[in-house]
């Protein structure tokens, strides 16, 4: 403490008697992270859903497979588990689990923790659970679905599903291994030890967690034991910064050593900072335009064909979004497996009005409802503005998030403009909410479907092939069914997506292998080094 | 005070019983208005808040729920029940102390306020001293200067306070005196060297780290604060200084400062001798209340600075339907002002001589 103490006398001192830029530079081994972080409700893997949440798990946990932040582009990587084996029926895989790695408490990783921690998130049933229940696992029936002995954990599904799909899967946040013992004994009322474990944290991952003060700021440390090496980054601290020219002040001054929620604006004036880079990183979320059924005139295929040409692709993206959003017209977001590159609509008023005077449609009006986000609005009013010269009237209401979204899920929205993230690193996790509705009556309430609160009737061959992508084991065949499906898809389906999300990370010079997460994950911290 | 009861002591005890039942029952009376005060403010908050077009279940589950899940959180968090139980049981809870969970930060609203209303009571206490130290004097002076320059100077800057967007005012403060100058530190509370360093006591960083003892802590905290304080200042500053003008104003013209003029009371005697005395007992009530309005009204300041305040607890309650958040924190602003209340009460008898 003495120590601390008169390091920081003398970095005051330094800090008042030199120049006023000396009086901020992060410690080198302290990354400082400026980002919102206001929607992490939860940290226990089990239940965590958000970004930022995820953001803190992904470091705090390590799973059975998990991506290499130095080559997200290979996949996912083993990482507890050392190898793993499909059975002849593939129906079960095997991973073998490695010996030493240990949990911050202390304990040894097992198969059993491994196990367990599957099992729990099984039976919690919170949202994201449905990335593991999709493999047929049930409160009931998970014990002896998933099984360890020894160093091996055994997983049964009810299907011989993709191995690409189940492994993804498993990188998932809710897949992380936690601490049985140590949670157990934080165990209220047979919870699981859930409510311990939304604000501590039992995992084995590079980094413990410190601290987390809601709203404010969230404190990780390196954890000296890691089974891969204690990371360089002795401190990871993210502080919660909601406006970008505060990041952006705080990053020219030094004060921070990466931001993360930068405008365009801000990016444009920063990049010209000496001691500044912008790093460009595609996430997973979509952009996309959903035009709901059930609206009479959007209905019209002629209408659905009109309106893909009727979005000035490069317009908005060498504008307002500029930076933020690259054109990308299919729902499997760059980095997955069978991503189509093809983009076949252009911006062209004049094929938008003969496509619709083809169809004999003189005209007519829309009332959207569309989140007040500016990058919302204004697509929507750029949107409005192309409709007008043919002769459509779009008339938008703004609303908070939470309400686009009531109504949306209500299937009240007719023109719906938004984003939606990938919640695993399959292509399913896409293809089976923009291209499977199995059932598009109102009384089947398939909420969480896109395609159903667009009220879009997908045919049946489209969704027999999304659910037969998830069975075939070859993993080429497997891409070129997607591939299928994006095609049918682009050619008719009113659901159109528009841009995908580019993450501008400022970052002081000095900081090395920044991963956000790309479009498959979340940030990763322990490769990152700061350098001169 | 000189003539003394002709009846005497006979009837003294008498009195002072009757005396201590009025002032029992005053007292009681009071308790009880407050009481019915707050009640009914929990009351509004709540109905506003069920109303509110945002489904509060939807910000626990997520958008991806199934509608089991969803459904089980509904009914785990009550909003099966009859609007009128809801209430009941609400109130019930809070007389117990418990406020229940937040839904935006997943952890006990007592909990989450024990963490923000210190910050913000440390920028607003501030904000406030800086508002007084510079508004009351530049009132003063306006008023016994009529038309003079520091009349028109302080007309000016309080207009500018009055007008500007308290927004734009936080980021041009930040971008020249943190972004240009680097006289203050940036948002935030703390830099990050200090950060976690000050054992928490009262929640204050200013307070904390004078009692640990560690006086860079304190000048980091320092400056950090200054900046965000000022601003709060200056529009209390702007507020205060205008309503001192017109107290001042109003005693100035009254005729027991004619008096006192042709008395030959010299003009300083006359002005804070006499005129300001008489204005102490509104000021307080200005001040108390801007205080007030300071510790609910600085979402802004709170959002610019990074401030991880009261204001900015409840407005990202409100946006994501958290009504526990929503109403705790409105709880904790409405027994403020009945405390500030009931302090500028208590400060009157001091500097009202009626009253004693």
């Amino acid at each position: 403490m003495t120590y601390h103490l008169t390091t920081r006398a003398m970095l005051l001192a330094s800090a008042l008697a030199l120049a006023p830029a000396a009086w901020a530079e992060t410690p080198a081994d302290t990354l400082v992270v400026a980002h919102t972080i206001d929607d992490i409700i939860s940290l226990d893997p089990a239940q965590s859903f958000e970004f930022a949440g995820n953001d803190v798990n992904n470091n705090t946990y390590d799973r059975l497979v998990d991506f290499d932040p130095l080559d997200p582009d290979a996949g996912f990587q083993p990482s507890l588990a050392t190898e793993w084996a499909v059975s002849e029926d593939g129906l079960s895989i095997t991973f073998t689990l490695r010996e030493d790695a240990t949990f911050h408490s202390g304990n040894p990783v097992r198969a059993a923790d491994a196990a367990w921690s599957l099992q729990r998130a099984v039976k919690l049933d919170k949202t994201p659970a449905f990335i593991l229940t999709q493999f047929g696992f049930t409160a009931d029936n998970v014990d002896q679905m998933i099984t360890a002995d020894g160093n091996t954990l055994t997983l049964t599904m009810d299907k011989p599903y993709a191995p690409s799909f189940v492994l993804n899967c498993l990188t998932a946040n809710i897949a992380s291994v936690v601490d049985m013992e140590t949670v157990m004994a934080n165990e209220v009322d047979g919870d699981l030890g859930n409510g311990w474990l939304n604000t501590n944290e039992a995992g084995s991952g590079a980094y413990v967690l410190s601290a987390w003060r809601p709203n404010e700021a969230v404190q990780l440390t390196s954890y000296e034991e890691y089974w891969q090496g204690a990371p360089e980054m002795k401190r990871v601290i993210v502080r919660n910064v909601a406006e970008s020219s505060a990041q952006r002040l705080l990053l020219e001054q030094g004060d921070i050593d990466v931001a993360r929620n930068l405008t365009p604006t801000d990016v444009e004036s920063i990049a010209a900072v000496d001691g500044v880079t912008i790093l460009d990183e595609p996430r997973g979320r979509i952009l996309y335009m959903g035009l709901n059924q059930k609206d009479e005139l959007l209905s019209n295929p002629a209408v659905i064909e009109a309106m893909k040409h009727l979005v000035d692709y490069e317009g908005i993206t060498g504008s307002f979004l500029k930076g933020q959003f690259v054109t990308h017209q299919t729902f499997l977001p760059l980095g997955y497996l069978g991503v189509l590159e093809e983009q076949p609509w252009t911006y062209d008023v004049e094929k938008a009005r003969q496509i619709l005077t083809d169809a004999g449609i003189e005209g007519g009006t829309i009332t959207t409802r569309v989140r007040d986000l500016r990058e919302y609005v204004d697509v929507a009013q750029t949107l409005q503005a192309s409709m007008a010269q043919v002769g459509l009237t779009l008339e938008i209401e703004q609303m908070t998030g939470a309400q686009v979204l009531d109504a949306y899920r209500a299937r009240e929205v007719p023109i719906f403009l938004g984003e939606w993230g990938p919640d695993y690193s399959d292509p399913n996790t896409n293809a089976a909410t923009f291209a499977f509705n199995p059932d598009n009556s109102d009384e089947a309430a398939a909420v969480g479907l896109l395609a159903w609160r667009n009220a879009y009737e997908v045919p049946a061959e489209m969704n027999e092939a999304t659910v037969a992508a998830t069975l075939e084991q070859d993993a080429d065949a497997r891409a070129a069914m997607y591939q299928d499906i994006q095609r049918q898809y682009q050619a008719e389906a009113p659901i159109v997506p528009l841009f995908q999300r580019i993450e501008q990370v400022g970052m002081r010079d000095g900081v090395q292998n920044w991963w956000s997460g790309g479009a498959i994950s979340s940030v990763m911290y322990r490769q990152v080094t700061k350098g001169e | 005070m000189a003539l003394t009861d002709p009846t005497g002591a006979a009837t003294q005890p008498s009195r002072r019983r009757a005396l201590t039942r009025r002032r029992v029952r005053s007292v009681a009376g009071t308790v009880l208005s407050l009481a019915l005060t707050l009640l009914g403010l929990l009351l509004v908050t709540f109905i506003i808040g069920r109303v509110m077009p945002i489904d509060p279940v939807l910000k626990v589950v997520g958008d991806r729920a199934t509608q089991a899940q969803y459904d089980a959180a509904y009914i785990a968090m009550g909003l099966d029940q009859p609007l009128i139980m809801q209430f009941l049981s609400y109130v019930g809870d809070v007389l117990r102390g418990d406020f229940g969970r937040s839904i935006s930060t997943g952890q006990p609203v007592a909990q989450d306020i024990a963490r923000v209303f210190p910050a913000t009571f440390e920028l607003a206490a501030l904000g406030t001293f800086i508002g007084v130290v510079i508004g009351v004097p530049l009132g003063v002076i306006a008023a016994a200067r009529r038309g003079g320059i520091i009349d028109q100077v302080a007309r000016v800057v309080a207009l500018v306070g009055y007008s500007m967007p308290i927004f734009w005012l936080g980021l041009m403060g930040l971008l020249i005196f943190y972004g240009m100058l680097g006289w203050v530190g940036g948002p935030g509370r703390q830099g990050i060297l200090y950060d976690g360093m000050v054992p928490t006591v009262t929640g204050m960083v200013l307070v904390d780290s004078l009692i640990a003892g560690d006086w860079g802590a304190f000048r980091d905290a320092f400056s950090h604060i200054i900046l965000p304080a000022s601003l709060l200042g200056y529009y209390s500053l702007a507020y205060i200084s205008r309503m001192t003008r017109s107290f001042m104003l109003e005693q100035l013209s009254a005729e027991y400062v004619t008096t006192a003029r042709v008395k030959g009371l010299s003009e300083r005697a006359v002005i804070w001798g006499h005129a300001f005395r008489n204005i102490a007992i509104p000021l307080v009530t200005v001040i108390a209340l801007s205080f007030g309005s300071l510790l609910e009204g600085s979402v802004l300041t709170e959002i610019i600075f990074s401030w991880p305040g009261l204001g900015s607890y409840i407005t990202r309650g409100l946006l994501s339907g958290d009504m526990n958040a929503v109403l705790g924190g409105t709880v904790v602003v409405g027994v403020c002002f009945v405390l500030l209340n009931l302090f500028s009460d208590i400060l009157y008898r001091f500097l009202d001589p009626r009253s004693t």
